[in-house]
């Protein structure tokens, strides 16, 4: 089949100045890509932060004095000095994720080597602070302990020290992660939103129809949905990206961000097929809706941009291979964060091509139908 | 068609309506021109004037549909600008607005659509089954009370309007062109209707917008109108003797200031040069179209020669829109060929379309491009040169006067100048045939002249050939040659002259509709339905209105509330994807993200780059690869091939082990361990430094042991982990009851937005306007269907989480189930509250999927609590409705807790509903603006 560049090119243009008459889109689109993304990723806690913890010091003592005090923002909340009755009357409520119980008798048991048991309670049901700040109780009362113990005898310790540094984000500042995830998301929302409902409405209207009685194939329908859409997000993200990330919150990028809008413009060519394909399916707007929410929830929960992918079962690990925000993700943190070129992240640029092209294909096919 | 002589004379009682000086601007266009007028009561009055003169602005002003701007408007004896007297005057007044079953609801049935008006209007039920049983009797519609109004045919569709504005038997009825569109065997079923609805009814007044001049001649007093102010009043008569026109046609083109008729003539269309003969542009053999088993178009045949002007005529629905699409290659025909030129049409040949202009029935231009950018984006589209493009657009500009307008956006224009802009585009590419479906439905005379006047110069000058589809007779009759279609057959075809003729009728109005009932007469013959269904059955009179009907409360009726409800779930009903999607959906989302998240990191890749390479430097490495936690890999050769492996992902922990590190050790002498961890992503690299650093101390005090024997036991001690709640550490135990609240949150707050959103972009918000029904009852009643749902999905959810996924429920269920209650009540007002201020579906869905994701996910204490965040987001979160209800389902899933423990977080949620409805209802226009 013959394409025409310029049909393709008029009917993008026309998109765009369809676009430009909704204002109220506008100001949504805007805001996804600006306050949304600063707010999200200044909300973001810095690595553990402000956990809330509570101690039962049933002891009394210099070095349970000693361990109460350690507890400071901002990893930790001031903690609060309670009694193990109270202990399971807040832990309920979910004032406190984590509560350590000092047992009486703590330092006498201690130095006379009958190795006493400190209990620390830890809401499970909050598994980011659960892990994480476990640790970080753990070694805090250790290394407590061993201070105050240094006074009390010999060396018995091995003087083994483990250095940890963080590389490609010192702090750990989750922040930085968290906004390019929220542009990716605004991104992926944005474009199938745009390319999907749009078509609906074109149906709902009448207009799709009108086109096809002129020289016009579906596919530079199609074509002409996805670029001038693309593009629309496109710019968005770099704008977001300099402005928003780079700049306001001073996230350092390390890598080329050129590198990644290629790469974002890969995933807009699926995300756009899939909005296309989705309005196929969906047929009216309060399905596609619903559809998108179906869709849009996974994508963002299981792509590796909230929780890792490590931690995720095979099954879904394997599934979510299909989606190309999992990809886009990884992309995203190799480019931007680990400062990776081309050489590295060649495979992830494959896997969008194929994803967007097995979409674009499997989409044609069904707008056609839809056209009917 | 005969209108009984009135003997009230209009001027004896005191007026229906009075306006004085009334003005109203949408922009920059001034639609009225400060409008001065007295309206009779009791009697019909028509409005007629071309398109986009203010009639139905005009009459939306005085239904109340619309917002006063400026001037005063009195109905029914008071001021429509105060809200008190629209409500006490609208339930006396029915308005039925311009546009096919506007006002209906297309996927409920015929007796459900009357139900819902029946309810607004607050009848008890025995009443309004009683009253619809009338009015569809009356109407004929009673056979198809089962059929969903999106089925009816054009005529049907105003015939259930009518029932739908009368079932409140009103005093003032006001209708919006509401023949226009129908074909004339139904316009006449309609006028009949009105005439035995008022010979029942005395005393009601009815104001009637017509293109049709007529039927205006048989109304009782008429305003003509143009350009937003009033060119004169009186009854027909008096308006043919002001003029001395012969009939109203030409009365009002008289009328008319002076610019104004320039350049109207009558059409008259010269006789086709038989020399032409020959040629035969269009052809059909035998064309067929099934959808299903119903069979639209059947065994259709005809032949037009090149420059002929082939009109087509029939009641709606009965095919012609479908032999057209055929025709243009937009569907397949089921069986039967198509030709074009002598080539058979063929959907894929993109070639042949560029010899066709095609104008749909219903005005599908963009209306998001002005009328310049319409023209240039169809010339591009045919391929023009792009140097022949402007001359080319100037031209058409000129031809069908468009030159003015270049720079407008279509909705802004009316009908008339909109129907020449698709004209102009269906022209742009100088095709050699044109189709034309019903091009000049509700466009006014003058228009509608010139537009034939230009038809008439395409065939006869430029021998293009011409398909057009029309209701008008006297359009029919400039036909070369016109087929009559009815349920899907061609009953006739012929000059106009002949078929008259034939008929021995004295028009060809009156040979249609002879046609027409010989047909339906047949068919009804084998059909056997009831004798009613077609002619109005003879007038009953309706009783008054019984005073319960009146005597609404004002403020909150639940009847009126329910008649909300009961729509809304009738439309859920009817859409079962829909429902289906919401539920199943929704509890497989809510098992892959539940089996999905895990914070439990495990399998992070680890390398080591030992320079040590002894005993203890490969017992500190087996510490860690012996843990479930880490996966190692080959060991690392140097620093770039640290940097490398660690920039590329494949390794998130490199732990490098110095030179002389087990001899170090031994001796006692301080060692230093370097570790570098991958924080791209700072979830992650937080687990790992967790792990690293509990090995770490487990390793050396282990070594002590070793080392120093029972002296490192002094100062020992354990730290015992207790998880509790979730014990074994289970994902789906402890996000399921995280995931409840977003999915709560996202499905019945996405259904309820677009119930407000798609009323307003497909019209029937106007029935909200014109009812006396009230806000709080319009959003509340369309609530609770989607609270419903929100309950049926949570007790869906719940389900499959105790018994399919054996989360633990510890709690008490009666807490939670009540919890979700109010909360669904609170995700559907947010939904309500978002729609109430989008103007469009796209943005509706866009903002909804913004607007709950994003805040939910993040702020909420899905991931992290609450009290951690920090900024605005921390300010969202304690805000957010979501936060309270993960409280509350964490707390009775896997806490145990009673409803005494988690009072506390059932307070902002009580709170939030009514500030959300309330806010909602304020935001919430009773008119129109």
């Amino acid at each position: 089949m013959i394409m025409h560049r310029s049909n393709i090119f008029q009917l993008g243009i026309k998109e765009l100045r369809g676009l430009l008459r909704d204002p109220m889109l506008l100001v949504l689109i805007v805001y996804a890509f600006t306050i949304s993304i600063y707010t999200a990723s200044r909300a973001m806690p810095e690595t553990l932060n402000q956990a809330p913890i509570a101690i039962v010091d049933e002891d009394r003592s210099p070095v349970s004095t000693r361990i109460v005090s350690a507890f400071y923002p901002p990893y930790f909340l001031a903690p609060a000095l309670i009694s193990q009755h109270e202990m399971d009357v807040r832990m309920d409520s979910g004032v406190d994720t984590f509560a350590l119980d000092i047992p009486p008798n703590f330092q006498r048991d201690l130095l006379a080597g009958r190795s006493p048991t400190i209990q620390l309670n830890i809401d499970a049901t909050r598994m980011t602070q659960a892990f994480s700040g476990g640790g970080y109780v753990q070694s805090i009362v250790s290394s407590e302990v061993s201070e105050f113990l240094s006074r009390h005898r010999t060396n018995t310790v091995l003087p083994v020290e483990l250095t940890l540094r963080s590389r490609f984000n010192q702090e750990m500042n989750k922040g930085w992660f968290g906004s390019v995830t929220n542009v990716i998301m605004a991104i992926t929302m944005l474009s199938i939103v745009l390319t999907g409902a749009a078509l609906i409405r074109e149906r709902e209207h009448g207009t799709i129809e009108h086109l096809l009685v002129m020289p016009v194939t579906p596919t530079e329908i199609m074509i002409s949905k996805i670029w001038s859409m693309g593009i629309v997000v496109l710019l968005a993200s770099a704008f977001s990206l300099f402005v928003i990330v780079e700049g306001l919150l001073s996230v350092p990028v390390e890598g080329s961000i050129a590198l990644f809008l290629v790469g974002a413009a890969l995933h807009l060519f699926a995300t756009t097929s899939m909005g296309i394909f989705l309005a196929t399916v969906a047929g009216t707007m309060p399905q596609f809706g619903l559809l998108l929410m179906l869709v849009l929830l996974p994508l963002q929960l299981l792509s590796g941009g909230v929780t890792p992918r490590e931690s995720m079962p095979e099954i879904i690990q394997f599934i979510m291979l299909a989606a190309p925000n999992t990809h886009f993700v990884i992309l995203a943190q190799t480019i931007l964060f680990r400062g990776a070129g081309l050489d590295v992240v060649w495979p992830q640029f494959v896997a969008l091509l194929t994803i967007g092209s097995i979409l674009f294909a499997f989409s044609l096919r069904r707008f056609r139908k839809f056209l009917r | 068609m005969n209108v009984a002589p009135r003997d009230s004379t209009p001027d004896v009682r005191p007026p229906v309506a009075r306006l004085e000086g009334v003005a109203l601007t949408y922009g920059k266009i001034r639609a009225l021109d400060g409008i001065t007028l007295d309206l009779p009561s009791g009697c019909m009055v028509g409005l007629i004037g071309p398109d986009g003169v203010g009639k139905s602005s005009l009459l939306a002003l005085v239904a109340g549909a619309r917002a006063i701007q400026s001037g005063h408007i009195e109905v029914l004896d008071g001021d429509m600008a105060e809200v008190r007297h629209r409500q006490a005057a609208c339930p006396r007044i029915a308005y039925m607005p311009q546009g096919l079953g506007k006002n209906l609801y297309p996927t409920l049935s015929v007796f459900e659509n009357v139900d819902f008006f029946g309810r607004l209007f607050g009848h008890a039920r025995h009443e309004r089954e009683r009253r619809i049983a009338e009015l569809l009797a009356r109407t004929g519609l009673s056979p198809f009370a089962d059929r969903p109004a999106a089925k009816l045919s054009g005529g049907m569709k105003q015939k259930l309007g009518l029932c739908c504005a009368l079932i409140h038997d009103p005093d003032l009825l006001i209708l919006d062109e509401p023949t226009t569109g129908v074909d004339p065997l139904s316009r006449r079923q309609f006028w009949e209707l009105i005439d035995s609805i008022r010979a029942s009814r005395e005393g009601m007044s009815v104001v009637v917008a017509t293109a049709y001049m007529e039927e205006a001649a048989r109304f009782d007093w008429l305003v003509a109108m143009d350009a937003g102010r009033v060119l004169a009043t009186g009854t027909p008569q008096d308006l043919l003797a002001k003029t001395g026109a012969p009939n109203l046609d030409a009365a009002f083109i008289a009328l008319l200031p002076e610019e104004m008729r320039q350049g109207h003539r009558e059409v008259i269309i010269p006789p086709r040069d038989p020399a032409d003969d020959g040629e035969i542009a269009i052809e059909a053999e035998h064309l067929t179209m099934r959808f299903g088993t119903f069979t639209a178009v059947d065994d259709v045949s005809f032949r037009i020669e090149r420059g002929e002007i082939f009109g087509f005529l029939g009641s709606n629905g009965c095919g012609k829109t479908t032999t057209m699409k055929m025709l243009t290659g937009l569907l397949p025909a089921t069986s039967g060929i198509a030709r074009l030129f002598g080539r058979e049409v063929d959907p894929k040949d993109i070639e042949v379309r560029r010899r066709v202009g095609y104008m749909s029935q219903a005005f599908s231009l963009y209306t998001e491009l002005t009328v310049a950018q319409n023209l240039d984006l169809h010339a591009r589209l045919f391929a023009m040169k792009p140097e022949a493009i402007p001359a080319r657009i100037e031209e058409m500009a000129k031809r069908f006067d468009l030159t003015e307008v270049m720079d407008a956006l279509p909705d802004s224009l009316p009908l008339g100048i909109r129907q020449r802009l698709s004209l102009a585009v269906a022209m742009i590419h100088s095709p050699d045939i044109l189709i034309l479906d019903e091009p000049t439905s509700g466009v006014d005379p003058v228009a509608r002249d010139a537009f034939w006047q230009i038809l008439s110069d395409l065939s006869r000058k430029d021998k293009v050939t011409i398909f057009v589809s029309t209701h008008f007779m006297n359009e029919a009759e400039l036909c070369d040659r016109i087929s009559l279609m009815h349920a899907g057959k061609v009953l006739i075809s012929d000059t106009p002259a002949a078929i008259v003729a034939k008929r021995s009728a004295h028009t060809l109005e009156q040979a249609f509709v002879a046609y027409l009932e010989d047909a339906i007469g047949e068919a009804k013959e084998k059909e056997k339905a009831p004798p009613e269904t077609l002619s109005a059955s003879e007038p009953k009179p309706i009783p008054r209105k019984t005073s319960a009907s009146r005597g609404l409360r004002h403020l909150f009726d639940f009847r009126r509330m329910f008649a909300y409800t009961k729509r809304e779930s009738l439309e859920l009903q009817r859409d079962p994807i829909r429902g289906a999607l919401a539920t199943i959906g929704s509890v497989i989302l809510m098992f892959v993200i539940g089996y999905g998240i895990n914070m439990d990191v495990e399998n992070l890749t680890f390398a080591v780059l030992d320079r040590d390479d002894t005993t203890v430097s490969r017992d500190y490495t087996l510490q860690i690869a012996g843990s479930r936690y880490f996966t190692e890999k080959a060991p690392i050769t140097d620093y770039a091939d640290l940097d490398r492996r660690m920039r590329n992902g494949e390794i998130s922990l490199a732990i490098e082990i110095p030179p002389g590190f087990g001899r170090d050790t031994a001796r006692g002498d301080p060692v230093e361990i370097g570790a570098w961890i991958d924080g791209a992503m700072p979830t992650r690299a937080e687990n790992v430094r967790g792990y690293v650093q509990g090995m770490h101390a487990t390793w050396l005090a282990q070594k002590s042991r070793e080392i120093y024997g029972d002296a490192a036991t002094i100062g020992d001690f354990q730290l015992a982990l207790r998880y509790r709640y979730n014990p074994d550490i289970q994902s789906l135990v402890a996000m399921v009851p995280a995931v409840i609240p977003l999915l709560l949150l996202m499905i019945p707050a996405m259904l309820s937005v677009l119930s407000v959103v798609r009323e307003k972009e497909l019209g029937s918000i106007i029935n909200f306007y014109v009812t006396p029904v009230t806000r709080l009852e319009f959003l509340i009643g369309k609530q609770i269907p989607y609270i419903a749902l929100g309950m049926f999905n949570f007790f869906l959810l719940a389900g499959f989480a105790v018994f399919a996924f054996r989360v633990p429920f510890t709690g008490s269920f009666l807490t939670l189930a009540s919890a979700a209650l109010i909360y669904v009540a609170v995700t559907t007002a947010f939904g309500l509250l978002l729609s109430t201020f989008m103007k469009s579906q796209i943005a509706a869905i866009f903002g909804t999927a913004l607007l709950t994701l994003i805040p939910a996910v993040q702020y909420c204490g899905i991931i992290d609590p609450v009290s951690s965040l920090q900024g605005a987001g921390a300010l969202i979160g304690q805000i957010y409705p979501t936060t309270y209800f993960v409280t509350i389902a964490r707390g009775t899933f896997s806490k145990a807790l009673e409803f005494r423990d988690l009072a506390g977080s059932f307070v902002p949620l009580l709170i939030s509903g009514p500030i959300l409805i309330g806010l909602g209802a304020s935001l919430l226009k009773k008119q129109a603006t």
